[in-house]
């Protein structure tokens, strides 16, 4: 647990007024308040600080007392103690001292030891306020989104089991209601929010419900036409290619794209775009096969 | 058959120590809808959330109705910003992939 100087926290001199202390936590607040963040943790725990360090320069007794600690915060405890039993002694009373110092424990622990429970936002007052909303990053692969599954995810040490809808998209956030931080004062709990990263491990490229993928065609099935078989999210399916198709070709096959969000049986489509692939390794007697060709094109 | 709560305005201010004044304000401003539910002054149980950000702004940051709408209408346009960005991101893709 370090020293929190909470005169730097807001960047105020020690002999800053309550007027200026005052200032200096409204600046800072509108500069960190997570509502006007939302969903970005660093301001969230500055706002904490900036919170915190108003909460106990903004109260005269809070402030005497953390002032006069200063750096030996730490030790305040045996200060006490220290005072209690010098006290006692000249009184003639001898009484067994528990021995407790500040081991461990966070920034809030600290806060909590010197002044009490009981902080909360709001300036002090005793409403009750929904609790923090907790935000996740759930990395998936494109695969395992076109299906819809159940998860369980570990949350601050609590398991929760939730259910992805097919086709979530990228960095799309889902809420989950009363799984987020503990109310202020009995408030509501705060929710959980999931963003979701979905990574592509497949052939396809996706935007929104439609795939798109490039096919590729030889020469002869392009100029004479045929069939072939190509690869969609749901195995393969037989394309007829008419004679005489160009490079570039794009062709659209209904419902073959990626499942629509929380919208059941309902598909993309799936764009396939025809990729020319020339022989190569020609032999002498596929070129002159070809020169033939050529000429009854020039003539 | 979906069922819409509603709170009165009076039990809010109990709650939130807060005067019915500021609800007023905010309804005359647009940016709360009251609704009146057998002569009783009430908003939907949905709203409790956006009407705890919005006594936070007030209380935190010491805005007032106008602020308070300013900052509402601007974070609305960040949300929706941010989501036409995540999608030209998510389109972008196709090209980096």
């Amino acid at each position: 647990m370090a020293f929190i100087d909470y005169y730097k926290v807001l960047g105020i001199a020690k002999s800053a007024s309550v007027k200026e202390i005052k200032a200096a936590y409204r600046k800072l607040a509108r500069k960190y308040h997570p509502d006007l963040n939302p969903n970005d943790k660093a301001a969230e725990q500055k706002f904490k600080e900036v919170n915190e360090a108003n909460e106990v320069l903004s109260d005269p007794e809070k402030r005497k007392k953390y002032d006069e600690y200063g750096k030996d915060w730490k030790h305040a405890d045996q200060f006490e103690q220290a005072k209690q039993q010098q006290s006692q002694h000249q009184q003639g009373q001898r009484r067994q001292q528990a021995s407790q110092g500040f081991e461990g424990g966070d920034y809030s622990d600290f806060f909590e030891q010197m002044f009490g429970g009981g902080f909360a936002q709001g300036g002090g007052r005793n409403v009750r306020f929904k609790g923090q909303d907790f935000n996740a990053d759930l990395e998936l692969t494109l695969s395992e989104v076109h299906e819809t599954h159940k998860r369980t995810l570990t949350v601050n040490g609590r398991k929760i089991r939730i259910t992805i809808p097919a086709g979530i998209h990228n960095e799309q956030i889902i809420r989950i209601k009363g799984q987020g931080g503990e109310g202020a004062n009995g408030g509501p709990k705060g929710d959980l929010l999931i963003r979701f990263i979905i990574h592509n491990d497949t052939g396809f490229k996706r935007d929104k419900d439609n795939l798109y993928a490039d096919v590729d065609l030889d020469l002869y099935t392009a100029l004479l036409g045929g069939e072939i078989m190509v690869d969609t999210f749901n195995g393969k399916v037989k394309l007829k290619i008419p004679p005489e198709t160009q490079n570039g070709t794009k062709v659209k096959l209904k419902g073959k794209g990626f499942p629509k969000y929380k919208k059941p049986n309902e598909f993309g489509d799936l764009f396939l775009s025809y990729q020319l692939k020339l022989p190569t390794n020609l032999s002498a007697e596929e070129k002159d096969l070809f020169k033939e060709l050529a000429k009854l094109r020039n003539t | 058959m979906k069922t819409i709560e509603f709170i009165p305005i009076d039990d809010l201010c109990m709650h939130y120590e807060i005067e019915s004044s500021f609800f007023t304000q905010l309804s005359n401003m647009g940016v709360l809808e009251i609704k009146t539910v057998q002569s009783v002054h009430c908003i939907p149980h949905e709203k409790i959330s956006e009407i705890e950000k919005i006594i936070r702004l007030h209380r935190d940051l010491d805005l007032n109705v106008e602020g308070i709408d300013t900052v509402l209408n601007l974070l609305e346009k960040i949300e929706s910003l941010q989501e036409e960005l995540v999608k030209t991101k998510n389109r972008l893709r196709i090209y980096e992939e």
